[in-house]
């Protein structure tokens, strides 16, 4: 029996590596903010309060270019809307917690924690009986991403526009969804999701407000839908065992 | 002021987005199409996320010897197939950038 403690330590560990891509990512976004005009606090606040990377930098932009703040608010929600399917995703997995559990775990659910908890949790099914304590995995590698979150935002400010364009720090961003994604591609079906999407996404990376990766991320759900339905029964299995 | 309201704008809509789905487990009934859906947002909202990484540049696309994130990238992704390991993931497509971008300015 896994004890809530050894759980919260597993989440952790899971979680460390990713936190590598994390870092440069983080201080690249306090190093931005402040380029843009937001006061150092306002700067790292977002980091407390919204703890989006992706919707941060749009904002962080736009706030640069005079956006109003409405608009700046939906495309933060249209960036996000993602993380509606990844709270779907773990729902079931939450749905013994009480609401104070829900709440704060929802607050974590970022990609880079989602990526490490699902992967936990697809590996569960395998056991008859789910171990009671898995939240506090999640919790672990929730908070682990969060603090390294706050921190590296922090010493990004601490910079200012320190860092050398020419590092190239942001590339860490794509390298870490690499690592992420490849592994996770256990068939044919997947494949298909992650080609399709890729290609939309290229294809559609004029529309506004980041409209083309909800675009994208249809098309490429589409695909693996359509392309595991054809699949023979016996492929189907074998996917499903991997 | 108006600054403040809208980080806390952010910050509600995203806390809202991220809950929604935990808290209406139970309550909403989630069809088996829409799980077996799920499982492909991983991958496809990563490559949506990539791919334009890789293959763009300055708005356009870019498929050529000369662009050096997509060769990083490609190098990146063989290490990640093989190994399953992000920090050398990462660690070998950052290296093998600096060395195109240093070989490409010469």
């Amino acid at each position: 029996m896994h004890s809530r403690r050894s759980e919260f330590i597993s989440g952790v560990k899971a979680e460390l590596p990713i936190t590598l891509g994390v870092i440069p990512f983080g201080m690249i976004y306090g190093v931005l903010a402040l380029g843009a005009g937001l006061p150092a606090s306002a700067a790292q606040a977002m980091s407390s309060i919204v703890f989006a990377g992706s919707a941060q930098f749009v904002a962080a932009q736009l706030f640069g270019s005079g956006t109003p703040g409405l608009v700046i608010v939906l495309t933060a929600f249209v960036v996000n809307l993602r993380h509606m399917l990844y709270s779907a995703s773990v729902a079931p997995y939450l749905k013994h917690l009480n609401s104070r559990w829900k709440g704060l775990l929802a607050y974590l659910l970022t990609d880079e924690a989602y990526a490490v908890v699902i992967t936990r949790y697809n590996r569960d099914a395998a056991y008859p009986v789910a171990p009671p304590n898995r939240h506090w995995y999640f919790l672990g590698a929730g908070l682990t991403l969060w603090s390294t979150w706050q921190a590296s935002t922090a010493v990004g400010i601490l910079l200012g526009a320190q860092i050398p364009p020419g590092w190239a720090l942001d590339f860490t961003l794509a390298l870490t969804f690499i690592a992420l994604v490849v592994p996770a591609l256990d068939g044919r079906p997947s494949v298909a999701a992650a080609l399709a999407a890729g290609m939309v996404a290229v294809l559609a990376a004029g529309l506004p407000y980041k409209l083309g990766l909800m675009l994208a991320a249809i098309f490429g759900i589409a695909a693996g839908l359509l392309i595991e339905t054809r699949q023979s029964p016996k492929n189907d299995r074998r996917a499903r065992a991997a | 002021m108006n600054l403040w309201l809208t980080i806390l704008g952010m910050g509600i809509v995203t806390f809202t987005i991220r809950l929604s789905l935990i808290a209406l487990m139970g309550r909403v009934k989630v069809s088996p199409l829409i799980q077996r859906a799920l499982r492909f947002v991983p991958p496809a909202v990563l490559s949506a996320i990539i791919f334009p990484e890789l293959l763009m540049r300055n708005g356009a696309l870019d498929v050529s010897f000369g662009n050096t994130r997509l060769l990083a990238g490609a190098l990146a992704a063989l290490v990640a197939w093989r190994t399953k390991n992000v920090l050398l993931t990462i660690g070998v497509g950052m290296a093998a950038l600096w060395i195109l971008q240093a070989v490409m300015l010469r």
